[in-house]
């Protein structure tokens, strides 16, 4: 084929138009070539799969009290035992258990915490940036306030106010983390919307509604995905921040936040009591920062090119 | 050949934080139907502007299109382009004028398919359906010579070479098979070989579709290949219209003629230097109460200084705006 040779880098399963099927087992292929995606991925589901599943893989009930045997070291020491292979907590509730279930939260907390700041940064960034001037002024304002405010400070604050709950967590990173989003989609906006393709569609006839939806919103998408992962690491390193500081779930919700907040005052003499659940947190995040970049990068046909 | 667009006394301006910017002041031509007219002319000479301002293409704040009227004669009947609300002009821009952009490099959404890119102007302007949208911008990319149309079809701009990239442009400027093509220095950011396939292929489509062709350039060189006419621009003002022989063979603009005597000619047998027209373009943030050529103007005596020089006819199909008759050496006298 003539074109082949113009440009030796494309990848014959590009340039073929294809069906859902084929695409995602390309995707799995690009997967293949990428050691730190994959890795990503599998951690990711690992902590996912705990989520889920937490119910068949705990051993014991999270919530379930054995005083006489409180305070228990994991199995790896002598006097531990593998009935409770990360030891017992100061109740007597299996560490191994809680971690599991801990997973729940943090992953409820990050995923619906980013999705709500994503979605509301987003019609507020795509607002400010495309129609710039007052409107603009209007709603960064307010933004730029929020910014600038510390940021534990202001979530302890407002949830302190709010009271512990579930859905007023997730309601509060939400709300509080969209104007990273919005900033971050306004940026985008204002530089897209002054690029050479969207003016060559204007003069091609294209409506504002096209140029918004099919110009302008698909350039976003690897922007926003990139923030949403680290976001999401963020969140969850704040989920447990709250719940270190008693202002996260309710008490008897095991939370990766909670059990630290229990294991600070053992810290001394029992220290797998915040072991386990910070190498829990550890290994989210990193897992969410490897399979983030990656995604990024499938996500963007021009850095698609340079990953292979 | 029947008029296809008349454009009279079209003023822009532009509102800047140093001043008032007079980017064009009273222009006028026409068009005729399948013609080919070129538009030459230094940077900031207007030659952008004035296509952009047809078409309301003008960002405003801080450009404005102060005055003039833009008859296009369009199969809906005339209509002045300038007084069309932005919906109609959505219709217009990409239906029955088309552009092609200097930069294509940069032209196309890196991120969309090409063919998708051309199939939402065919879906846009002429309704066609997906299926149908598909077949017709394969035919498109097939008649701007890309191979493999079909595979090329599902590619991304980042596996397209410039000059792919700007043959794409091109697709989607003729798309809906539009009456007029505006090409502003399409070939500038290409390397000359692949300039002189672009114009071979304007050509191609020209004949072929019978497309009027508004090529903006800078580039004489590139003008005595494709236009049949063609427009001098300088400070936001026609200084000189003719056919294009004519105007090689008779400039009657100093300007024109300074612009010639700094091409490299290959048909003369004795060598000769290069010359370069001494002096700055104007500024067009001062209003302009007299020749805007006269500081730079070997030619320039008292009348320069007082009066805006009209288009004159010195031949046929052949304007100037100049008081000095270049030819015989003498001040003209009307």
């Amino acid at each position: 084929m003539a074109s082949n040779s113009l440009t030796p880098q494309s990848d014959s399963l590009l340039t073929v138009q294809h069906p859902f099927k084929d695409k995602l087992s390309y995707l799995f292929r690009l997967l293949r070539r990428d050691k730190s995606g994959i890795i990503g991925l599998a951690m990711f589901t690992v902590v996912l799969f705990a989520a889920v599943f937490a119910p068949y893989i705990s051993t014991w009930d999270p919530l379930d009290q054995e005083l006489s045997a409180s305070r228990m070291p994991p199995a790896s020491n002598v006097a531990g035992s593998w009935s409770h292979p990360f030891g017992t907590d100061s109740l007597g509730r299996d560490l191994y258990s809680r971690v599991v279930y801990g997973a729940r939260v943090s992953l409820t907390v990050g995923f619906f915490g980013v999705l709500i700041a994503a979605s509301l940064g987003m019609v507020i960034g795509l607002i400010a940036g495309y129609f710039g001037g007052r409107i603009d002024t209007i709603i960064m304002t307010p933004i730029n306030l929020i910014l600038s405010l510390p940021y534990l400070l202001f979530v302890v604050f407002i949830a302190s106010i709010l009271g512990r709950s579930l859905i007023n967590v997730i309601l509060i990173f939400g709300i509080t983390d969209s104007p990273v989003f919005a900033r971050v989609v306004r940026g985008e906006v204002l530089r897209i919307r002054e690029s050479a393709y969207v003016e060559s569609a204007i003069s091609a006839g294209a409506r504002w509604v096209r140029i918004l939806f099919s110009h302008i919103m698909p350039n976003l998408i690897g922007p926003i995905i990139t923030l949403a992962t680290f976001e999401m690491s963020a969140m969850i390193f704040y989920e447990a921040g709250l719940g270190f500081l008693g202002l996260s779930v309710p008490p008897t919700t095991p939370s990766w936040g909670n059990m630290l907040a229990e294991g600070r005052k053992y810290l001394a003499n029992y220290p797998w009591l915040m072991t386990f659940p910070g190498l829990a947190i550890m290994f989210t995040s990193m897992a969410m920062n490897l399979f983030g970049d990656w995604l990024r990068d499938v996500l963007d046909p021009r850095l698609r090119r340079a990953r292979k | 050949m029947a008029l296809l667009l008349e454009v009279k006394d079209l003023v822009t301006k532009f509102y800047t934080v140093d001043g008032v910017v007079n980017a064009i002041n009273g222009v006028s031509f026409n068009l005729n139907e399948g013609e080919t007219l070129a538009i030459v002319g230094e940077s900031g000479s207007g030659k952008s502007v004035s296509m952009l301002s047809l078409l309301g293409l003008i960002r405003t704040p801080p450009g404005r299109v102060e005055g003039g009227e833009a008859l296009f004669h369009s199969p809906q009947g005339i209509r002045n382009l300038l007084k069309l609300t932005s919906k109609e002009l959505d219709d217009v821009r990409g239906g029955q004028i088309g552009f092609v952009f200097q930069d294509a490099q940069m032209s196309l959404n890196p991120i969309l398919k090409v063919g998708d890119q051309i199939t939402e102007t065919l879906i846009q302007h002429l309704k066609l359906s997906k299926d149908q949208a598909r077949a017709r911008a394969i035919e498109l990319l097939t008649e701007v010579g890309i191979p493999d149309p079909e595979l090329r079809f599902g590619n991304y701009p980042f596996e397209f070479s410039g000059g792919m990239r700007q043959r794409v442009m091109i697709a989607i400027a003729i798309a809906c098979n539009p009456q007029i093509v505006i090409a502003d220095e399409p070939t500038t950011a290409l390397d000359v070989t692949i300039q002189a396939q672009m114009v071979t292929l304007f050509k191609r489509l020209r004949d072929k579709l019978g497309i009027a062709i508004i090529w903006i350039t800078h580039d004489l060189g590139v003008v005595a290949g494709i236009a049949e006419r063609v427009l001098v621009f300088y400070g936001g003002r026609i200084v000189e219209s003719a056919q294009v022989d004519d105007l090689y063979e008779h400039p009657a603009h100093p300007y024109t003629y300074g612009l010639l005597q700094a091409l490299p000619r290959l048909d003369s047998k004795e060598s000769r230097r290069l010359v370069s027209i001494e002096g700055t373009p104007p500024d067009l943030l001062i209003p302009l109460r007299n020749c805007p050529f006269a500081w730079r103007c070997k030619h320039v005596f008292e009348r320069c200084w007082k009066e805006i020089p009209q288009l004159y006819p010195v031949g046929e199909k052949h304007l100037t705006a100049c008081f000095y008759d270049l030819e015989k050496g003498v001040v003209r006298n009307d």
